[in-house]
């Protein structure tokens, strides 16, 4: 009889462990996926327009040749930069290189961001990001997958996993090609890695990109940008198909040897800057460089180029150097 | 009846008997557990809890903002490090009226009406390079001092209503967080487990310039903030302010642009300065 109630105890026991372990941990599982449901996960699908209220000139006509302002980059990537010569762009077999993931914040496409979900589930598993023909499409990995080995290829896409953070995805990129930051020559290595942001803000979807090379960069590069959803932005992937622009001798390649680049020097004269000041670092990134700088700087006695670039005074995306008096304010894009 | 396993023996009512004793444990710690975090157990039994007051907007901050902050110039750094020339207004949306006050912007005759603080305005003030420094005036009340000009903004959250007067150059500022986790009446999450951002809306502007050289905003402009915090892997911090600055006078459209801070170790590079007319 005693040992009966032993058992019978014992067998209570451990089904009432049994019991009331399970149901709490049935409960935190719901708990954590309703939580997903309630308010970690952000629609960011749509099209986004780049309405380039910031960096025009970078973005859209292109930077001035010799122009690093504001880049936290080193000497290497100064004499990298310095070789450059636009036309090289020009070059057939050049023509249809895609710019590197970077490029979103830094050029001048729009954007569409397609969620690719689990039928099953429902659960956000990628968002796929396409622009327009130079910039390579990127994808968001956000099913928890790992990066690949460290000796698997690179791509001008590089490999990119997400997570959420709240409402914003927060997201890493690594095995990317070398490219270019900007269309002046300025580069990033193969070694480059890429932490990003994603935050919409009811129908504005800021990006960051925080951009680490080793290679060519003193300090992580910061750079956002804004867009806007709009419907009715094109965004169309296009064939890039080669084709000669400018007729060259066989083998001829543009370029600028070290040192005998022209232009380098332009820049600074045109708007009465120190060279050094428009030659990047990271140092001149900093409020205390600007109030070295003012103590010296006098401004141009008037604006020459691109004055109205992006403006409401002139047709948008017209490189024209002065706004036309008298010009109707073009229509809210 | 009796079940053998092994050397014991089992009753099958045994079993019923622990069964049931289970589902009333299980039950009743399942239907306390949201009333912990109500603060439902403090009333005793059978007397109503009393509510705890919701926390306020300092105990309820989904992330941290306070503390110094440095501007890092390496977006449109020739029109922010310094003064672009007159008449340069790439990127600004702006009408035909607002290049007409822009050409006709005189430094020197701003510095003479004591008006050299028109660009440190909030829409053009947090484009400056400058230092922040956020703390927490009270409860309710984010202060957010900058060294370039010597200016402080504060961003009142609550039912904070603007006192009716003239307008003034960081204007009047409402803030709320957006933040889309965690239960209503339950208390906040730990800092590092939280997420959301402010959004602050400012209105009640003088009017000012959105840039140094003299592109104006009216006193009808609203700006419209959002900052999110960022944490990278690297242990660095940044705050991204998402600005977006409407102006039925001067612009043709809504001016959206993003800006960045760097968090710094602690005010040692704090450097006030007064106003630049130039």
């Amino acid at each position: 009889m005693k040992r009966h109630r032993h058992i019978t105890v014992m067998a209570a026991s451990l089904v009432l462990l049994v019991t009331v372990s399970s149901r709490a941990s049935a409960q935190g599982g719901v708990e954590a996926a309703a939580a997903a449901i309630r308010g970690t996960v952000t629609d960011l699908a749509g099209t986004w327009a780049n309405r380039l209220h910031e960096d025009w000139i970078e973005r859209a006509p292109g930077p001035h040749i010799g122009d690093y302002s504001g880049l936290p980059i080193n000497d290497e990537a100064r004499a990298y930069a310095d070789l450059y010569q636009v036309s090289m762009q020009n070059m057939p077999e050049r023509q249809c290189i895609l710019y590197t993931s970077q490029y979103i914040v830094m050029g001048p496409q729009n954007l569409r961001i397609e969620p690719e979900v689990d039928p099953i589930s429902g659960a956000i598993v990628a968002l796929h990001m396409t622009g327009t023909v130079d910039r390579a499409s990127h994808t968001v990995w956000m099913d928890g997958r790992p990066h690949p080995s460290k000796n698997a290829p690179h791509s001008a896409g590089g490999f990119t996993t997400g997570v959420w953070q709240g409402g914003m995805v927060a997201a890493q990129t690594t095995h990317l090609k070398a490219g270019l930051v900007w269309r002046n020559g300025v580069p990033h290595s193969d070694q480059a890695t890429i932490t990003e942001y994603y935050a919409r803000h009811g129908d504005l979807l800021t990006i960051t990109m925080i951009l680490n090379d080793p290679i060519y960069y003193e300090e992580p590069f910061i750079r956002n940008a804004t867009f806007e959803l709009d419907p009715q932005t094109r965004v169309l992937p296009e064939p890039c198909e080669p084709q000669v622009e400018i007729p060259r001798a066989p083998g001829e390649v543009p370029h600028y040897l070290p040192g005998e680049n022209p232009y380098l020097r332009e820049f600074a004269e045109m708007f009465n800057l120190p060279l050094e000041a428009v030659r990047g670092g990271a140092a001149t990134t900093y409020p205390e460089y600007g109030k070295k700088l003012r103590a010296t700087y006098k401004p141009p006695a008037k604006c020459t180029v691109y004055c109205c670039g992006g403006t409401g005074l002139t047709v948008p995306n017209t490189n024209n150097a002065a706004c036309r008096e008298g010009d109707a304010p073009a229509p809210t894009p | 009846m009796k079940w053998e396993v092994g050397k014991f023996t089992v009753r099958p009512c045994a079993i019923a008997i622990a069964l049931l004793v289970a589902c009333i444990v299980s039950e009743s710690l399942m239907a306390q557990a949201p009333a912990r975090g109500q603060g439902g157990g403090r009333g005793g039994r059978g007397q109503p809890a009393p509510a705890d007051p919701p926390p306020t907007p300092r105990a309820a901050a989904p992330i941290d903002l306070t503390g110094y902050w440095v501007s890092v110039i390496t977006e449109d750094w020739r029109w922010r490090m310094v003064t672009p020339p007159k008449g340069d207004y790439v990127s600004l949306p702006i009408n035909a009226e607002a290049k007409k006050v822009a050409d006709s912007w005189d430094p020197a005759k701003d510095t003479g009406a004591g008006d050299q603080c028109k660009a440190y305005g909030a829409p053009g003030l947090m484009r400056l390079p400058t230092r922040l420094h956020i703390t927490w005036q009270d409860d309710t009340t984010l202060k957010v001092e900058t060294d370039a000009g010597t200016q402080t903004r504060l961003l009142h959250f609550g039912d904070w209503k603007a006192p009716a007067g003239d307008p003034s150059r960081q204007g009047s500022t409402t803030a709320q967080w957006e933040t889309r986790q965690g239960r209503r009446g339950q208390p906040p999450p730990p800092l590092e487990q939280r997420f959301g951002n402010l959004k602050t809306v400012t209105s009640g502007l003088m009017a000012g310039y959105l840039r140094k050289n003299g592109v104006p905003f009216s006193e009808k402009t609203t700006l419209t903030e959002y900052w999110d915090l960022l944490r990278p892997a690297s242990g660095e911090q940044w705050i991204v302010v998402t600005t977006v600055v409407e102006d039925p006078t001067y612009l043709t459209r809504t001016w959206i642009t993003s800006l960045n801070f760097k968090k710094e170790a602690n005010g040692s590079k704090w450097d006030p300065s007064s106003c630049e007319a130039s």
